[in-house]
């Protein structure tokens, strides 16, 4: 249902799209460039990171979101219909969560991955280099999204809190969008802040599965990441079920 | 005029009353651009230069992206929200006010929460300008000043463009994002990185490259024709060129109805 639901907005995923694709490009045009002038200082391989670039840009929607809906439930008092369904609210909203990323993720990715993988070398995006570290990405990526999910969770827990939610989230997003690699990839990161930020839980949404499709991620690495992206799903889903039974508990509905 | 500061107190005043959520949303927009520009400094930290370029010079591009794109959004943002101003009939009201249509939506709706994007693009641009390696004459500022005006006509003529289309359409079209943010984008490093074709459509279709590239050529490398350091007054020309279409679609304007 929710999937039909975001279909009906074809216009807007378009032009999202061109954007995304403009986006992506300008990025890996520079990192071209960068690779061709400091190969030395490069920390991947160049196929590794515009295939990251591309991902990135194609589960956008996926990953670096934080959804108005539930905050806007919450401000507006329509969490007291939700809380008359027999259901419970956190699955609830978890569901209709990871639902609504998937649609608009599915949706956009295909065309745009699509386009981008027949730009020419070095620009467009390539099959990752074995079978095993394209099943090995999906694994990751699921994982990813079961982590941001639950980030926006937390937040939405959070929100119960203030009743200003509009400045918690532009500030999360901030943060979900520098530390989730969104701004550069994290390899990019200078030695020493790298490895403090990979062990965030915003490094376990999309950078880790995008880093195994490039091949980086393999042996002890790949396990550690896996590892860590199950203990940040695990530990933020119990973090959001604690908070969003609390602040069910405090939680005043003003008025009719 | 007297009228136009009017606007621009009452708009003030009408944020000033929500404190708490007028500082949060400077501090969004801050951060936005902040992580930007550290993710920048990443980069130009990890590999020197690009292009021929040293990190602070491209920083001068960054700040005058950032720059240029704020200022615009500061003074233009009535354009940004125009499609609303279609579909509810405001602007049917402004046309029977005896005021200029440019100037009643100017007035509309300003946004000063991109105040605190421009106080970082200036100190960012400050950098650039003392560490850039430019031996300042009273001619070069003269440039670097008429790059920043035309940047911002650029991007002011962008949301005007994209207010414009909506006579013709009725809703905003969310493509001008490419052109607005995708030219932000892009205007962060010296454009000829990006090769011959992209500095081509930058030239003659959107000018961007003649605020940038061409005259910070003009200050960082000695004899490059002197007309360079004049090729921002494009970004003059295609303001114009915006107003006129803007002046097309008001006569092409149907009212949606009520």
């Amino acid at each position: 249902m929710y999937f039909v639901n975001t279909l009906q907005y074809r216009a807007a995923a378009v032009s999202g799209m061109c954007t995304q694709f403009f986006f992506g490009l300008v990025m890996i045009m520079v990192y071209v460039v960068f690779y061709r002038e400091h190969p030395e200082a490069y920390p991947t391989g160049l196929q590794a990171i515009v295939s990251y670039v591309w991902l990135q840009q194609g589960f956008l929607q996926m990953y670096l979101v934080i959804e108005m809906e539930q905050f806007d439930a919450i401000v507006d008092g329509t969490v007291a219909y939700e809380l008359c369904r027999p259901l419970d609210l956190y699955g609830m909203w978890f569901a209709k969560s990871l639902a609504g990323r998937m649609s608009r993720a599915l949706m956009r990715c295909v065309p745009l991955l699509l386009a981008s993988s027949l730009l020419p070398e070095p620009y467009g995006l390539r099959a990752p280099p074995t079978l095993q570290a394209g099943v090995l990405t999906l694994v990751s990526m699921g994982l990813g999204l079961l982590v941001a999910v639950a980030i926006g969770m937390v937040l939405y827990g959070a929100g119960f809190y203030t009743l200003s939610p509009l400045g918690i989230r532009t500030l999360a997003l901030s943060c979900l969008n520098f530390f989730g690699g969104g701004v550069i990839p994290l390899p990019f990161f200078p030695e020493g802040v790298r490895q403090a930020v990979e062990f965030l839980p915003f490094a376990s949404m999309q950078n880790t599965p995008f880093l195994v499709y490039g091949g980086e991620l393999t042996g002890g690495g790949l396990v550690w990441a896996l590892s860590l992206q199950v203990f940040w799903a695990a530990a933020l889903i119990a973090l959001g079920r604690l908070l969003l039974r609390r602040g069910m508990r405090k939680l005043v509905i003003q008025g009719g | 005029m007297r009228l136009y500061f009017q606007f621009v107190k009452m708009q003030f005043n009408s944020d000033a009353i929500h404190r708490l959520s007028f500082f949060f949303r400077c501090l969004g927009q801050f951060l936005m651009s902040f992580t930007e520009f550290l993710g920048i400094f990443f980069l130009l930290n990890r590999f020197g230069d690009i292009g021929g370029f040293t990190a602070q010079q491209v920083l001068l591009c960054f700040g005058l992206a950032y720059f240029s794109l704020s200022a615009a959004e500061c003074v233009f943002s009535g354009f940004a929200n125009f499609p609303k101003y279609i579909s509810d009939g405001s602007f049917d009201r402004m046309m029977v006010r005896p005021r200029g249509l440019l100037f009643q939506v100017l007035g509309c709706r300003m946004d000063f929460t991109r105040l605190s994007k421009l106080l970082q693009a200036a100190v960012i641009l400050a950098c650039g300008v003392l560490g850039g390696g430019i031996s300042w004459t009273l001619a070069r500022a003269c440039t670097f000043i008429l790059m920043l005006l035309g940047g911002t006509l650029i991007f002011s003529g962008l949301f005007i463009i994209y207010a414009a289309l909506c006579f013709f359409t009725l809703q905003g079209l969310e493509i001008m994002n490419v052109l607005t943010y995708g030219g932000r984008e892009m205007m962060q490093y010296p454009i000829g990185v990006y090769g011959k074709g992209f500095l081509l459509v930058f030239t003659f279709l959107v000018p961007f490259a003649c605020v940038q590239y061409y005259p910070l050529l003009t200050l960082l490398r000695p004899g490059c024709p002197w007309w360079w350091a004049l090729l921002p007054l494009a970004g003059l020309l295609f303001f114009g060129s915006c107003l006129l279409l803007w002046r097309f679609g008001v006569r092409h304007y149907k009212s949606t109805g009520s």
